[in-house]
């Protein structure tokens, strides 16, 4: 056989039969369901009087709308105080219930945001076909799994076939060679590639991330990385199985043991590109080029070195990028030309499907430790991904850190990312923020997103500005110059 | 699903590269538990000068006279045109059910996100990607003329103007075979069940590990 990409392989191991017209049915191993976008998919079944094909192939948790204040998120279902919501929860235990799925309810340990408990479950496994009616589904492809976000009436043809109807997408290799400098994270990289090829750059495209740089990342970074594939056009996000995904995966709760954990090691240490596999289109990068990024505008895109100033329109020859840039500058409230170090976050929020892993929280408690928020930063939110994280952080100490800084420590949900809950911006408001979408009004009708790590975000949280975080410097006893 | 054959219809401008989800229908409305009544919340925060609230009365809402979709000249529009990567963001399929909601039955534009492509056939809507040139004599012409009507006809592939001019567009022959016909997907494949059992059969023996586990149960640990 040919030299085959990662993204050839899945799709070979994954086909059930080619359909007229280029299509093809594609058999869903895993499918991972949550509050919002599943109702009108059960109800659907229901109308049609039909049962999910292969129960065991989902599992569901309620994620983007759960309240993560703990007083409130002490009530449970019944506690939550938005109606709307509160129905829309109600809505998912019923219909998992009705169908007999497996749900982690709101305050089970396990509930947490779908694509932070699916690998830590050993729920998503190397070489799956994941999906979510969520376009974070990439995520899973740190794995070196095939995973994609989905619409409704997908979850509910899922839920009755098992399948998906798909045209093959083309192959896309980042190539990132070299070494990321220390302060530099999977963040920075992610959202340098955006900047790059833009945020249509990877349409069509499974992108899967290659070179010594993305090696040496640890399967949170390589999550972080592949959750933001979408965000540069590519439904699928990929990287190559090694010995840190098979560290990873082993002994959790739901991976092969024994004799079966060998023969499935033997089958995940060939998902990886072939020498000589062809893509369709490559982008390169020098890790050691990369700098911490922050984005000053209403697109992922829109992103920069954190030492630039934010683009002068007047300078810009193209009339529709003149257009966008202004229209961006207005709405986030930038001068031209102005230093992105004098750019002060109102509010910080340090969690999301992006960055609310133990690993995230390991690199925020470090910066913020022995520090505190600075004056005029109203609210730093730190927001685990899961009720696991939160327990690991916790037993690490990382929450007294954030708590004696001043910041809050909430319970695990999507939370302000794209703020469904109570957690939201001001008009007019900056946020420095490790999510992955600065759109307008994402985080709150009239909000200002940065997008950057959650280092960053820490430095951003505690120096009241943004700030190369790899100038920071260790901490005083009397405090930061800066 | 209500067939696509043909369409004429006014034409209306959503003149701005990049339309993401958030903005074709803000998450507060997500929370609804149906696929019904998006329509007022199109475009939310561009439609109107004060939040949008799930519920709340839109006719009594202040609107934002300089967003082109308010302007008396657009009003019954049901072809869109737009720009570059319209669509891009969430998966949400509320942003086709927004849009079908307020009418809207085809976008052009010279490019759209994958995942909102493909919700919109599930939802007897019909995206046509331009070449960038096409789509700027479209705008031209549209400014040009009030009341500029376009016909798209997916029998045919094309987009006629109404000077006769006509345009192909490109069309996965599946997506347009369903489209046409109004066709439920899940009953399509549903025929195609025993090739899915056959599948099923031939993984599970050569990758045991990929089924059963949840089923099973609790996992042994909690892990982390």
């Amino acid at each position: 056989m040919s030299a085959r990409t990662l993204y050839d392989k899945l799709w070979d191991a994954h086909l059930v039969e080619n359909l007229d017209g280029g299509s093809a049915l594609i058999y869903i191993d895993r499918h991972l369901l949550h509050e919002v976008t599943s109702p009108q998919a059960f109800e659907g079944l229901r109308l049609a009087g039909r049962r999910p094909w292969r129960i065991d192939a989902n599992l569901a948790t309620p994620d983007h709308n759960v309240p993560t204040d703990k007083a409130e998120r002490d009530g449970g279902v019944e506690g939550i105080v938005d109606p709307v919501s509160r129905l829309q929860v109600q809505t998912l235990d019923e219909n998992c219930r009705d169908f007999s799925i497996v749900e982690f309810e709101i305050n089970d340990r396990r509930q947490g945001i779908v694509h932070v408990i699916g690998p830590e479950l050993g729920a998503t496994l190397p070489g799956m076909t994941v999906v979510c009616g969520d376009s974070h589904t990439a995520t899973h492809g740190a794995l070196g799994a095939m995973a994609q976000g989905i619409g409704t009436s997908e979850v509910e043809h899922v839920l009755a076939t098992q399948c998906l109807v798909q045209k093959k997408m083309k192959n896309m290799r980042v190539q990132v060679d070299g070494q990321l400098q220390p302060g530099v994270s999977a963040k920075d990289v992610v959202l340098a590639v955006i900047g790059k090829i833009g945020t249509a750059g990877g349409t069509g495209h499974a992108m899967e991330f290659a070179g010594e740089a993305i090696g040496s990342l640890s399967m949170e970074g390589r999550m972080t990385l592949c959750n933001m594939a979408i965000e540069a056009g590519a439904r699928v996000g990929l990287v190559a199985v090694d010995e840190v995904t098979l560290d990873y995966v082993r002994g959790k709760p739901y991976a092969p043991v024994g004799e079966l954990w060998e023969r499935a090691a033997q089958d995940w240490r060939q998902l990886h590109s072939d020498p000589g596999a062809h893509f369709d289109t490559v982008v390169e990068l020098r890790a050691e080029d990369i700098a911490p990024q922050v984005t000053w505008g209403t697109s992922p895109e829109m992103v920069l070195p954190v030492d630039s100033c934010v683009p002068d329109p007047a300078g810009i020859e193209d009339e529709g990028k003149r257009r966008a840039t202004e229209r961006a500058l207005e709405y986030m409230g930038l001068e031209p030309g102005q230093a992105i170090t004098d750019i002060r976050p109102d509010r910080v929020f340090i969690g999301s499907c992006t960055n609310s892993r133990i690993e995230d929280l390991r690199a925020a408690a470090e910066v913020v430790r022995g520090r505190q928020v600075a004056e005029g930063v109203k609210q730093v939110l730190v927001v685990p991904g899961s009720g696991a994280v939160k327990a690991q952080a916790e037993a690490e100490g990382l929450d007294r850190v954030f708590i004696e800084a001043g910041m809050e420590w909430r319970e695990p949900g999507c939370s302000m990312c794209l703020a469904m809950n109570a957690d939201k911006l001001g008009a007019g408001e900056h946020c420095a923020s490790t999510s992955n979408r600065n759109f307008e009004g994402r985080q709150g009708f009239g909000g200002r997103t940065h997008l950057v790590s959650p280092a960053m975000a820490a430095a951003a949280a505690v120096t009241g500005h943004f700030v190369d975080v790899r100038t920071l410097g260790p901490h005083t006893a009397q405090g930061d110059a800066a | 699903m209500n067939p696509f054959t043909v369409h004429t219809g006014l034409v209306a401008p959503m003149d701005r590269a990049n339309v993401d989800t958030d903005m074709i229908i803000p998450k507060q409305f997500l929370k609804s538990i149906k696929r019904s009544g998006f329509g007022p919340n199109l475009f939310d925060e561009l439609r109107y000068l004060d939040e949008g609230q799930p519920g709340a009365d839109c006719s009594r809402r202040p609107l934002n006279q300089d967003f082109p979709l308010n302007f008396p000249r657009y009003q019954g529009a049901s072809v869109l045109l737009a720009r570059e990567n319209f669509g891009c963001g969430s998966s949400r399929e509320h942003a086709p059910w927004a849009l079908e909601d307020f009418g809207i039955r085809s976008i052009i534009a010279p490019s759209f996100a994958d995942i909102f492509y493909n919700n919109c056939f599930k939802n007897g809507l019909l995206p046509i990607a331009l070449d960038a040139a096409d789509v700027e004599r479209l705008f031209a012409s549209m400014h040009a003329e009030e009341g500029y009507r376009l016909t798209v006809d997916l029998e045919r592939q094309r987009v006629v103007e109404p000077d006769g001019r006509e345009t192909y567009f490109d069309v996965d022959e599946y997506r347009r075979y369903r489209l046409l016909n109004g066709l439920d997907d899940i009953g399509i494949t549903l025929e195609h069940a025993d090739a899915i059992h056959r599948y099923e059969a031939q993984a599970r023996e050569a990758r045991p590990w990929l089924f059963d586990a949840v089923a099973a149960g609790e996992p042994q640990e909690q892990g982390v």
